[in-house]
C-alpha cells in the first residue's frame, strides 16, 4: 500500500474513493475494447443477424418490399431436390476429403521430418496447391480430367483401362472433386503437422528408444501421435470447415452438375442468391451452413479438446 | 568385473570434434560422474554409451558384451533425462510401466483391446503392475500413480523418471544432469536419494553433471572432461588433492583454487614476483602455483620468507569460517583464504596480509598446465607455517 502510494499518485486517490476508481476502471476497459467490439459487431454480428432475419422473409434482391414468411424457406429446403442433394454431397465431400487429406498430410509430414535432406524442397512442392489460386488450378484440373484430350485418360487408355468422364458422369464427379479437394488441403495439413512435429521434445524419442520401443512404428504411437494431439485437433477442425466451404472447384468445373450430382451447399446458396436473386431462401441455406459449422465446432472443442491437452 | 568399458571413442559433428578418443572403464556397480563445463562432450559420451548416438570410432562394452553396433532399445540401459522426458499423455503408473511393457509383452499383446485376447497377457500385465508399484513405492510415489506428469512438481517428475529407470533393473544407469532443473534445497535432498537408490539397485551408473559439488559428493570416481577428453579420472579425494592438470584443479573445488604465476629460477627456487615461496622444483621457467584457500593462512608478520604479501579486497562471512579475498602485491592476482572461526580482527579492506601456505599441499603446474614436480626448500620450510590456521 505504501509502495503503491509512493510510486503512483493516483493509487492514493483510489484508496480514498474505491467506488469511483472501479467505475473509471470499467470505463477504460470498455474504451480499450471498443474498437474490437465495434469491428466485431459491424463485420460479423450485424451481417449474421441480418442474414438470420432474411432467412424468414421472401426478400428478393432489388425488390422494394418483403414479406415475413416464417419457416417457409426452411420447409421449401426440405422439399427441394437440389438443396437436399447439396447437403448430401457436401457431407460426402467432407467425409472423403477430411480423413484422407489429414492422413496423407500426417504421413508426408512424418516422412519429410524424418528425412535427412530435401525438407524445404518437399515442403514447397506439397504446399504449392495451397498458395496457388484455386480458380487457375481448377482450369488445369479441367484439362487433366478432360475425357478426350486430358492426360489422365490418355494414360489410362495406354493401359487399356476404362476412361470415365471424370467431371461429367454423376457416379464419378464427387470422387473427382474429392481428389481435387484432398490435393488442395494436403499441403496445408502437412505444414501444420510439420510445425507440430518440431514442437515435440527430442528427448521423448530418446526416452522411448532407451525404454525399448522396438521401431519407428511403436515410437510413433508412443510419442508422435499423442504429442500431436492438439495439432491434430486443430487440423481436423480447419480441414472440416475448409471442406464444408467447398465452392470454387464446383462453380468452375461442374456448376453443380451433371443433374445436381455435384451440387454443394455454398454453390446452391450462391445460385439461389446471386443468380435467381432469392435472398431469403439463400439466407436460409446459409443458416443451415452456419448451424452445421457451429455444431461441429462445439463437438470438437467440448468433447475432444479435453483429451488432447496434457498441461 | 567390468560394468561399462569405453575404448577410444571419438565423435565429430560436422567439423566440430566433440570427443577425441575417450576411454573409460567403469566397474560393475560403480558410480562414476562425468563432470565438466558445458560443451566438453560429457553428454555426447553418455548418449554414445546409451546407444542414442553412434561413435565415429571406438567401442562400447556393457557387461562384457560389445554393444557398439546395438541399438539403444536392445542395450538394456536406463536413462534419466535432464528435463525428465516423461510421456505427458500417460499416467505415472503407465509411464513407469513403459520399459516393462516393451520388454515383456509381444507386439500382439501390446495392442490395446486385442492384446487381452492373447492367453497369459493378463497375468503378465499384473506382474508388470506389481513391479511398477514396487519401484514407485521405493520413490514414495504410491499416491501419485493415477496422475499425469502435468499435475506433478519438478521433484515428483524427477522421481517418476527415476522409477521408470529402475523398474526393469537395467545393467547400467545413465543420468544426464538429472538435478539441474530442481531448486537448490530439493537438489541436495534428491542427491542423497539417488545415491541411496544406486546402493540398493547396484547397477553401474554414469552420472553427467556440470556441477562439481554433485560429482564430488555422489561418486565413487569422478571423470573430469574438457574439450572432448577425459583429463583425469579418480576418486573425489584424489581429484581434489592431486589434480594432474591445472584445468582439473581450477574446475574442482569451491571457492576456486588460487593460482599465482610463478617462476622457477636457475637455482630451482619457485618465486612469485621476487619473493621465494619456500618451494623448489626441477622444472625451469614460468609455472603456475596453485593453492587451495584452506591451505593458506595469515603468517605472523615480520617473518622473512614467510609467504606472499597481499592486500585485502573484502571478507565473506560463511558462518563457521571467513573467506578473505585478497590481491597479491607481486602479481595483482587474487588469492582467497579460508580462515576458520569468525574473528575479523585486522581483516579490514585495504589492510596488508602476509600469507603463508601449507607447502606440502601446494600444487605446481608447468606452462602446458601439467603437474610439475616440486618439494619444500629446506631453508624456507622452516619459516613457513605448516598449520592450517595461524590465528583467527
Amino acid at each position: 500500500m505504501a509502495d503503491a502510494a509512493l510510486t503512483d499518485p493516483s493509487a492514493r486517490a483510489k484508496q480514498r474513493a474505491p467506488a469511483r476508481a472501479d467505475t473509471s476502471g470499467t470505463v477504460v476497459a470498455w474504451l480499450l475494447s471498443a474498437p474490437a467490439i465495434i469491428a466485431y459487431v459491424l463485420m460479423l454480428l450485424a451481417p449474421a443477424l441480418a442474414m438470420l432475419m432474411l432467412a424468414f422473409t421472401d426478400f428478393e434482391f432489388g425488390a422494394r418490399t418483403f414479406r415475413w414468411v416464417g419457416f417457409a424457406n426452411f420447409a421449401e429446403m426440405l422439399g427441394d431436390r437440389g438443396a437436399m442433394a447439396a447437403v448430401r454431397n457436401t457431407a460426402v465431400y467432407v467425409l472423403f476429403v477430411t480423413p484422407i487429406s489429414i492422413a496423407l498430410g500426417l504421413l508426408l509430414a512424418v516422412l519429410i521430418d524424418a528425412g535427412a535432406r530435401g525438407r524445404t524442397v518437399f515442403r514447397a512442392i506439397f504446399f504449392l496447391p495451397v498458395v496457388s489460386l484455386t480458380v487457375a488450378m481448377a482450369v488445369a484440373w479441367q484439362y487433366i480430367l478432360h475425357p478426350n484430350i486430358g492426360p489422365l485418360n490418355a494414360a489410362l487408355r495406354m493401359f487399356g483401362a476404362p476412361t470415365p468422364n471424370w467431371l461429367a458422369s454423376s457416379e464419378m464427379v464427387m470422387i473427382s472433386l474429392g481428389f481435387i479437394g484432398v490435393w488442395e488441403n494436403l499441403g496445408f495439413n502437412m505444414v501444420l503437422f510439420l510445425a507440430g512435429l518440431t514442437a515435440i521434445p527430442r528427448d521423448l524419442y530418446a526416452a522411448a528408444e532407451v525404454d525399448g520401443a522396438p521401431g519407428a512404428w511403436s515410437r510413433f504411437w508412443l510419442v508422435t501421435w499423442p504429442m500431436l494431439g492438439p495439432t491434430t485437433l486443430f487440423v481436423v477442425t480447419i480441414t472440416t470447415i475448409r471442406s464444408i466451404r467447398v465452392f470454387d472447384t464446383v462453380a468452375i468445373l461442374t456448376q453443380g452438375g451433371p443433374n445436381k450430382a455435384s451440387e454443394v451447399l455454398l454453390h446452391t446458396m450462391y445460385v439461389e442468391g446471386f443468380q435467381f436473386f432469392r435472398m431469403g431462401y439463400s439466407a436460409a441455406i446459409t443458416m443451415l451452413f452456419l448451424a452445421v459449422v457451429l455444431v461441429l465446432m462445439l463437438i470438437q472443442t467440448r468433447l475432444i479438446e479435453r483429451r488432447v491437452h496434457y498441461g | 568385473m567390468s560394468g561399462i568399458v569405453v575404448t577410444g571413442v571419438s565423435k565429430s559433428f560436422g567439423s566440430t570434434r566433440v570427443l577425441g578418443g575417450v576411454s573409460l572403464d567403469i566397474a560393475s556397480g560403480e558410480f562414476v560422474s562425468l563432470v565438466g563445463p558445458s560443451g566438453c562432450g560429457k553428454t555426447t559420451l553418455m548418449r554414445i554409451i546409451a546407444g542414442l548416438e553412434r561413435p565415429d570410432s571406438g567401442r562400447i562394452e556393457i557387461n562384457q558384451r560389445d554393444v557398439t553396433s546395438i541399438r539403444a532399445a536392445d542395450r538394456d540401459v536406463a536413462m534419466v533425462f535432464q528435463n525428465y522426458a516423461l510421456y505427458p499423455h500417460l499416467t505415472v503408473h503407465q509411464n513407469i510401466s513403459v520399459p516393462l511393457v516393451f520388454r515383456r509383452l509381444s507386439a500382439m499383446e501390446r495392442l490395446p483391446g486385442v492384446g487381452r485376447l492373447v492367453p497369459g497377457t493378463g497375468a503378465r500385465r499384473q506382474e508388470i503392475s506389481a513391479l511398477v508399484r514396487q519401484s514407485a513405492g521405493l520413490l514414495g510415489l504410491d499416491e501419485l500413480l493415477a496422475r499425469k506428469p502435468g499435475q506433478l512438481s519438478g521433484g515428483q517428475r524427477q522421481r517418476v523418471a527415476l522409477a521408470r529407470a529402475i523398474v526393469r533393473q537395467p545393467k547400467a544407469f545413465l543420468m544426464d544432469e538429472p538435478l539441474s532443473n530442481l531448486d537448490a534445497a530439493l537438489r541436495v535432498q534428491t542427491r542423497k536419494e539417488i545415491v541411496e537408490i544406486h546402493r540398493r539397485v547396484g547397477a553401474s551408473t554414469v552420472y553427467v553433471t556440470h556441477d562439481q559439488s554433485e560429482a564430488m559428493t555422489m561418486s565413487d570416481r569422478v571423470a573430469v572432461m574438457m574439450g572432448g577428453d577425459i583429463l583425469q579420472i579418480a576418486t573425489p579425494e584424489e581429484i581434489y588433492a592431486n589434480p594432474v592438470d591445472l584445468r582439473v584443479a581450477t574446475f574442482i573445488g569451491s571457492p576456486k583454487i588460487n593460482t599465482q604465476t610463478a617462476v622457477v629460477g636457475d637455482d630451482g627456487h619457485v618465486r612469485v614476483g621476487h619473493e621465494p615461496t619456500g618451494l623448489s622444483s626441477p622444472h625451469r621457467g614460468v609455472v603456475t602455483l596453485a593453492i587451495r584457500p584452506e591451505h593458506l593462512a595469515p603468517a605472523a608478520s615480520g617473518q622473512v620468507g614467510a609467504g606472499l604479501s597481499c592486500s585485502i579486497d573484502h571478507v565473506e562471512f560463511l558462518g563457521d569460517s571467513l573467506l578473505v579475498h585478497t590481491r597479491a602485491a607481486a602479481t595483482s592476482e587474487t588469492m582467497i583464504v579460508r580462515i576458520g572461526g569468525t574473528n575479523r580482527a585486522g581483516l579490514t579492506r585495504g589492510a596488508t596480509l602476509t600469507l603463508g601456505f601449507n607447502l606440502t599441499a601446494a600444487l605446481l603446474f608447468d606452462a602446458q598446465g601439467k603437474r610439475a614436480a616440486m618439494e619444500p626448500t629446506a631453508v624456507a620450510s622452516a619459516a613457513a607455517p605448516e598449520r592450517r590456521v595461524a590465528h583467527g
